[in-house]
């Protein structure tokens, strides 16, 4: 057996009181696609960021191919010929995809024998591997998918033997996706090292040769990804047996809800970004709104918060609603029976620096019912908190902590107590487990499922085809502010919707035979 | 969880980085070729050891508590009023046209209206900007900043042009009339055989400040008022997210801090001079932004602040009336103080929180 590509020992790395690594070890055999895989929190960021040289380890050792080596800052990283793919990429925007690639690396002062060099060994690394991308295009030009493949000619242009790729598949499509895990196949194939740090457990089975599973800043395990299962790798990342499938019956639709006219939203910057969109939500029902993310769910989700202005109709249990103007707030919006788990909980649904307590009632601080004379009942509120931090369990169970100060899950938990619990005839729900671990998930679908059976009507918001297909009761996909497709949810699968997601209405190729061939759009026959 | 234990954050911070600027100015104080120990006897002598001392330095006290709560207000609601000079200028118009047109019976309604009329001078004053960075952008400092000079010299105008009482040689406004006189600390302390606060300028005014701060408290952490502001104030996304108007927590918390700038000239105006003069405001609206700095936008530690500065007010007055240390450095010592409790606050932070870090550390 040759050396390993990377072996960590003992990896120790304490921030404050908080135990982030605790004495890991891991050995990453060269040519092979390695799987980190935890819950947020659980450590694979500071252990990546160790390797990589932004932090520095309390303790350990590092050996790349069985030297001992000191990685004291990035230069130092990718001189070991470790490179890094960021989730959120590290490009500048206005810059050529040439530019991007030697800034940092540049020969000389004279930066034209640089880009000479650079476009020579561009071409030779996108024939090698099948990364092609127009070195003379503008980042800000390029998909997503394309400006991943940027970053991850940059590494290799510096060399890298080892990529460590941060949840790459994020942001891409189900086909960018794809095509990302083709370049990685080839680049294995190649013989480089792959470490791909991922929440998702099916790119994990699917890609991957070996995984980790990291809890709690420790490595709990280390196993063949041929010998393992999903349900055994979430058990080993959360501690407990945890239920992967939503458990819920079908649904049983009734009234008409929330009844959507020819919604248009327009941006800031003057972009049309909701083209002409209608769509209903029925009481008992949850409608799953699937799209890359950028295709205008969330604005149309800020128009039905209140946060946006939009023109069309919107009828809300068939009264109108404004769209503009006066009366087109969140306050209105409540009041008309909304409530809204936005889809950034950091930026709007919480105000961080306030105490968990004081959040609880965020969005409902005109509710007379916590008023007390002029004042706020804070006395009160601070109660009711205690007693739906109790009941969402929320941990840890202390109304005084800053929201700032809780982990992603139990951020959410917060706000989904806070809207659930105002009984809302609609419940606009945002990327509900977006950077929630998989413990947290399952609770908040929970929730939301029991929800829809008191007869509340969900409309579901999630970039994530997963949750969609497991949550949702029908899935309507959103492409560059159309409505592309609308489907039972039990009645699709991913193939499908993922070209809904592209733009491609043509799905009979990939769509589930029976239950008939469901491509027109809109409207499910309305029954009584 | 926090880092350090929130009576570090509040006292020993601040003792820190009070202790840090006493040294430096001590240096100061030496390299001019004086006695620091000295200086600071006197200055300690001067405003604090006589009940007079106290006298005055209640008294700037209470111009700095009205415009450092200004400030603070602002502040939580993400505005930076820096315009608190002007709002105060225009707070004395309010006072003077108050005190001199309106027959007041006695000073206890006369100090109510008077504040009503420095409230509403202020907070019109402060309505401007607020209305200019709410609805159209402009930034807040810049036009809070320009409108202090606007009102210098609408000041100046009205003193000259209207105010002035025919034949009077200086620009200030007739006195005002007895019934509006405002007791002084040594009108209301002083027994017969004992004279407290001779001759300082503290009056009752000092009281509507605590009942300010007080004020100030309840709204900011007991109203939904203050509940939105705060919000607004932390996240604008968020504010949007929960209904909370932009414009209108913008317009309410520059009204408010401009009120309360403004009610600073019923302490000076009224209080004091007992008619409307040029440049009663003397840079207080400006200490105000130390006050809120270093009394971390809390309006008890804009209380302890805003003394702080009145000492340093009142004992550098002292310093400059028995030594041969200009008055200016006292301006370097208030310097030196804004420097390190505000400007320069992680130097102490960091190393402090890592200590208590360490100190959790070793305990668990």
């Amino acid at each position: 057996m040759t050396a390993p590509a990377i072996e960590l020992k003992g990896i120790s790395k304490a921030f404050g009181p908080v135990q982030a690594n605790k004495d890991i070890s891991i050995s990453v055999q060269p040519g092979t696609i390695h799987g980190i895989i935890g819950e947020n929190g659980a450590g694979k960021s500071t252990l990546m960021s160790i390797l990589y040289g932004f932090y520095k380890a309390d303790a350990g050792e590092i050996f790349i191919k069985g030297q001992k080596t000191l990685i004291p800052d990035s230069q130092a990283a990718i001189r070991a010929g470790i490179g890094m793919v960021f989730q959120h990429f590290k490009l500048v925007e206005n810059f050529t995809v040439l530019e991007n690639i030697i800034l940092g690396a540049e020969d000389g002062a004279m930066l034209n024998s640089s880009l000479g060099n650079a476009r020579k060994e561009l071409k030779h690394l996108a024939e090698e591997y099948g990364l092609n991308v127009d070195p003379d295009e503008v980042i800000e030009n390029l998909s997503v998918g394309h400006q991943q493949r940027v970053e991850i000619l940059k590494a290799l242009y510096r060399k890298a033997e080892i990529l460590i790729l941060d949840e790459p598949t994020g942001v891409l499509t189900p086909a960018e996706a794809d095509q990302l895990f083709r370049i990685l196949d080839r680049l294995r194939e190649e013989g480089k090292t792959i470490i791909l740090i991922t929440h998702k457990l099916r790119e994990i089975m699917e890609y991957t040769d070996t995984v980790s599973v990291m809890r709690r800043g420790e490595m709990t395990a280390t196993v063949k990804t041929a010998e393992t299962s999903p349900e055994h790798l979430a058990e080993l990342m959360v501690g407990r047996k945890v239920l992967l499938r939503v458990d819920k019956k079908p649904a049983e639709p009734g009234a008409t809800v929330l009844d959507i006219k020819g919604l248009r939203v327009v941006d800031e910057a003057g972009v049309e970004r909701v083209k002409g969109i209608d769509l209903t939500v029925r009481a008992g029902e949850i409608v799953g709104i699937a799209g890359v993310a950028g295709n205008g769910q969330s604005e149309l989700l800020e128009v039905l918060g209140g946060f946006a202005d939009g023109t069309g109709t919107i009828t809300m249990n068939g009264a109108e609603i404004p769209l503009s103007g006066h009366g087109a707030d969140g306050q209105a919006r409540r009041a008309a029976g909304i409530s809204h788990v936005p889809e950034d909980r950091q930026r709007e649904g919480l105000i961080m620096e306030f105490a968990a307590w004081e959040n609880t009632v965020f969005g409902y601080h005109h509710s007379p019912e916590i008023q007390n004379g002029l004042l706020m009942d804070n006395k009160g509120i601070y109660t009711e908190a205690e007693a739906k931090m109790q009941r969402f369990d929320v941990r840890p169970p202390d109304p005084k902590l800053a929201a700032k100060n809780f982990s992603g899950g139990n951020q959410q938990k917060i706000v989904l107590a806070r809207e659930i619990e105002r009984n809302p005839d609609l419940l606009l729900i945002g990327q509900p487990t977006r950077g929630v671990d998989i413990g947290a998930i399952e609770f908040i679908h929970q929730q939301v499922v029991n929800l829809r059976d008191q007869g509340k009507a969900i409309l579901l918001v999630s970039v994530e085809l997963e949750e969609i297909l497991s949550l949702a009761d029908r899935v309507v996909v959103m492409f560059d502010g159309h409505i592309t497709g609308e489907r039972d949810a039990a009645q699709t699968n991913e193939k499908e919707l993922g070209l809904l997601m592209a733009g491609i209405t043509d799905t009979s190729a990939v769509a589930n035979g029976n239950g008939g061939n469901d491509t027109t759009q809109q409207e499910v026959p309305a029954d009584g | 969880m926090d880092k350090m234990p929130k009576w570090a954050d509040i006292v020993l911070i601040p003792l820190i980085s009070l202790l840090l600027a006493a040294f430096f100015s001590a240096l100061v104080i030496l390299a001019i070729g004086e006695n620091p120990i000295e200086a600071l006897k006197l200055m300690v002598d001067g405003a604090l050891m006589r009940s007079s001392g106290w006298g005055y330095t209640l008294y700037y006290a209470t111009n700095f508590i009205f415009t450092g709560l200004a400030v603070s207000v602002a502040f939580h609601a993400r505005l930076f009023n820096i315009g608190g000079e002007g709002q105060a200028m225009l707070g004395g118009l309010g006072v003077a046209l108050c005190c001199l047109y309106v027959p007041w019976p006695h000073w206890s309604l006369a100090i109510l209206g008077a504040s009503v009329g420095a409230a509403l001078f202020g907070a019109l004053w402060a309505l401007i900007p607020a209305y200019l960075q709410a609805k159209r952008g402009s930034h807040i400092v810049i036009t809070t900043i320009m409108f202090n000079f606007i009102a210098a010299a609408i000041l100046n105008y009205v003193l000259v042009e209207l105010l002035r009482p025919v034949g009077a040689m200086d620009p200030a406004s007739a006195k005002f009339p007895d019934a509006t006189h405002l007791p002084s600390f040594q009108d209301m302390f002083s027994t017969e055989s004992n004279k407290m606060f001779r001759g300082a300028p503290a009056n009752v005014t000092f009281f509507l400040a605590l009942a300010a701060s007080v004020f100030v408290w309840l709204l900011m952490w007991r109203t939904k008022l203050g509940y939105q502001i705060r919000a607004f104030g932390h996240s604008e996304s968020g504010a949007l997210y929960a209904g909370i108007n932009p414009v209108r927590i913008t317009v309410i918390a520059m009204l408010i801090s401009g009120a309360l700038a403004g009610m600073m000239s019923v302490n000076t105006t009224m209080g004091e001079s007992e008619r409307l003069i040029l440049n009663s405001t003397e840079g207080a609206g400006f200490i105000g932004i130390a006050v809120a700095l270093m009394g971390r936008n809390h309006p008890f530690g804009v209380l302890l602040a805003a003394i702080l500065f009145g000492f340093l007010y009142q004992g550098g007055a002292e310093l400059a009336l028995w030594t041969s240390i200009p008055r200016e450095l006292i301006v370097v010592i208030q310097a030196l103080v804004i420097l390190f409790t505000g400007a320069l606050d992680n130097m102490v932070r960091e190393p402090l929180e890592k200590l208590f870090i360490a100190m959790r550390r070793r305990n668990a």
